[in-house]
């Protein structure tokens, strides 16, 4: 499997990051030679392998069900670009 | 519907589980706090932190999944589905995508040809957005939106049917009892006015008997179970006349808009559904024993079908009846508290269907909130029993008792609403009422039965309703032969 450079952008437009020119190249042959890395990998028998879900050996892990107080909004919004009446103002996207 | 064609409708229901905090973290879920007061690190997705997850959302999360018959899975995971949208602050959401908790189950629906299953393809896990405020007014947008992150991170479950349902009355059955199911064990309160409850609809139109699906669309921006059916039927019948009229339905998701009953293409996000799910590193997966199973399954409490029979085995009602009794927990819990009180089941069935109802919808109550308790309704009833006001006033009286919270025997006391059941204070009125009406009494003598009622109503009459008409049938005749 390989990578085209119009996947490359649709990922990055996906991810909201701007690429110039140069970079995009770049990508496209990083991401191909991570694939490529991947394609070996393939090589492997893995047919009674299960699929990993985690990479710690662990299951269930839970906290109760108890409310501890967070931060007020002030901080909350402490780093916020803009703000309005203990809200995050954004531009609007519908 | 034209008979040419039938409605093919799946429903994806989301539900706020009653939790006291969040799902990843101990945030409280209260509704109606101030905005981003109910936020910490963790549900804000500020760098370096990580979720764990509540124990109670898998325990609620089992609930609902033994309550509507699924296969539990033995080991789950979460997973990130990525999206950019500013009620998302981590920009993703944490969800169950491959291995979700529990899978193929059914709910039984009530139809008009009967019972009905629908399936239930998955139920899955996940938590909750924030709220967005839009600036400025429908014809005067503003340039921003204000978010609100306390919904953020509250736990919800995602239970998808099958398409198996047919008309908007299935899908609304199917709503209702869900919610009933909900409710009745604890997982949700399920109130759509506060957003604890949301549904959208997949809909598409083939030929009546036919197998094949067709193009559907997806229908969001539902606010009721009303509008949930108000917004299938004219969906159905927009894409019947895209047939009809040679035309193709396109598939994509058209929301409701409840002021002109019509839905409308939403516009859509770019790439939105490009979600890139991936394994969610900062959680570790769950296995899920036949040990914690079975003690969920043990303790799940009477679900509305096992408490519909019970109402009509033990006290006789009818199907109807202990259907509309059980359709809420709420209304049954108060049925169980009256007739506890007063073993006469059937009147209190018809006082609570009726009047009781009546008034609850009149002031937009739950039977919980009802300023009337149990006890209080008991109280009337047995007033009414014992001849002291006629059922008739009692309706009178159980409305003053909602506006006022007064109790039936003060209510009665202050109104002067006392019936009079005593033959001495009755003896005189029937006397002046004889006097006066020589006609009919000499009809009631030649036999005309009619003119008896004639006479009852004029005592009735000059006592302002408050005689017990009983008694003055029986004085009346006793008077005139």
């Amino acid at each position: 499997m390989s990578i085209s450079l119009e996947e490359v952008e649709h990922v990055a437009l996906l991810a909201r990051l701007e690429l110039g020119p140069a970079e995009k190249e770049a990508y496209t042959q990083q991401l191909n030679a991570i694939l490529g890395y991947m394609e070996k990998l393939n090589e492997l028998d893995t047919e009674n392998v299960e699929p990993m879900a985690h990479v710690l050996p662990l299951a269930n892990v839970f906290r109760e069900d108890e409310v501890k107080p967070g931060l007020a909004p002030e901080a909350a919004l402490d780093q916020a670009p803009d703000k309005h009446d203990n809200q995050f103002r954004v531009p609007k996207i519908v | 519907m034209s008979g040419d064609y039938e409605a093919v409708i799946g429903l994806e229901v989301h539900v706020e589980l009653k939790t006291k905090s969040k799902v990843f973290c101990p945030c409280s879920t209260e509704f109606g706090a101030p905005p981003n007061t109910h936020v910490c690190p963790v549900c804000l997705g500020l760098p370096g932190v990580l979720p764990v997850l509540n124990k109670q959302v898998v325990e609620l999360a089992l609930r609902a999944a033994l309550a509507l018959n699924c296969r539990v899975a033995a080991f789950c995971k979460f997973d990130r589905k990525n999206y950019y949208y500013p009620d998302l602050p981590k920009n993703y959401q944490i969800s169950q995508y491959d291995l979700p908790l529990a899978l193929d189950g059914y709910l039984e629906i009530d139809t008009e040809y009967g019972s009905k299953r629908v399936g239930i393809i998955r139920i899955h896990m996940e938590e909750d957005a924030g709220k967005l405020i839009h600036e400025g007014e429908a014809l005067n947008p503003g340039k921003y939106s204000l978010v609100d992150y306390n919904r953020t991170g509250v736990p919800l479950l995602e239970i998808v049917s099958q398409p198996d349902m047919t008309s908007p009355e299935e899908a609304r059955a199917y709503l209702e009892k869900l919610k009933a199911v909900l409710q009745y064990t604890d997982v949700s309160d399920c109130r759509m006015e506060e957003g604890s409850l949301r549904c959208d609809a997949n809909v598409s139109v083939r030929p009546a008997g036919s197998t094949e699906l067709w193009t559907k669309t997806e229908v969001k921006n539902m606010n009721s179970f009303r509008s949930v059916q108000r917004a299938l039927a004219y969906e159905i019948e927009r894409q019947i006349g895209l047939y009809e009229g040679g035309e193709q339905v396109v598939q994509e998701t058209m929301a409701w808009d409840e002021a002109h009953g019509v839905t409308v293409p939403m516009r859509s996000k770019e790439e939105a559904h490009d979600y890139r799910y991936f394994p969610e590193p900062d959680l570790v997966p769950l296995r899920i024993e036949a040990e914690w199973i079975g003690r969920v399954k043990e303790h799940l409490p009477e679900l509305p079908d096992a408490r519909k029979h019970r109402l009509m085995q033990d006290y006789g009602l009818s199907a109807y009846d202990a259907g509309v009794i059980t359709a809420s927990r709420d209304l049954a819990d108060y049925f169980d508290a009256c007739v506890a009180a007063y073993p006469q089941a059937k009147t209190v069935a018809n006082w609570l269907m009726g009047d009781f109802s009546r008034l609850l919808n009149s002031y937009n109550l739950e039977p919980r909130q009802a300023p009337v308790s149990p006890a209080e309704l008991v109280e009337l009833m047995v007033m009414i029993d014992r001849g002291k006001i006629s059922g008739k006033m009692g309706k009178t009286v159980l409305e003053e008792m909602f506006a006022t919270g007064k109790k039936a025997k003060d209510v009665v006391a202050e109104k002067g609403l006392a019936q009079i059941s005593d033959a001495e204070s009755l003896r005189p009125i029937i006397q002046e009422v004889i006097a006066a009406n020589p006609g009919p009494v000499e009809d009631f003598r030649q036999g005309k039965e009619k003119a008896l009622g004639f006479l009852v109503g004029q005592v009735m009459r000059a006592t302002r309703g408050q005689a017990n008409p009983a008694l003055v049938n029986e004085l009346l005749k006793e008077s005139m032969n």
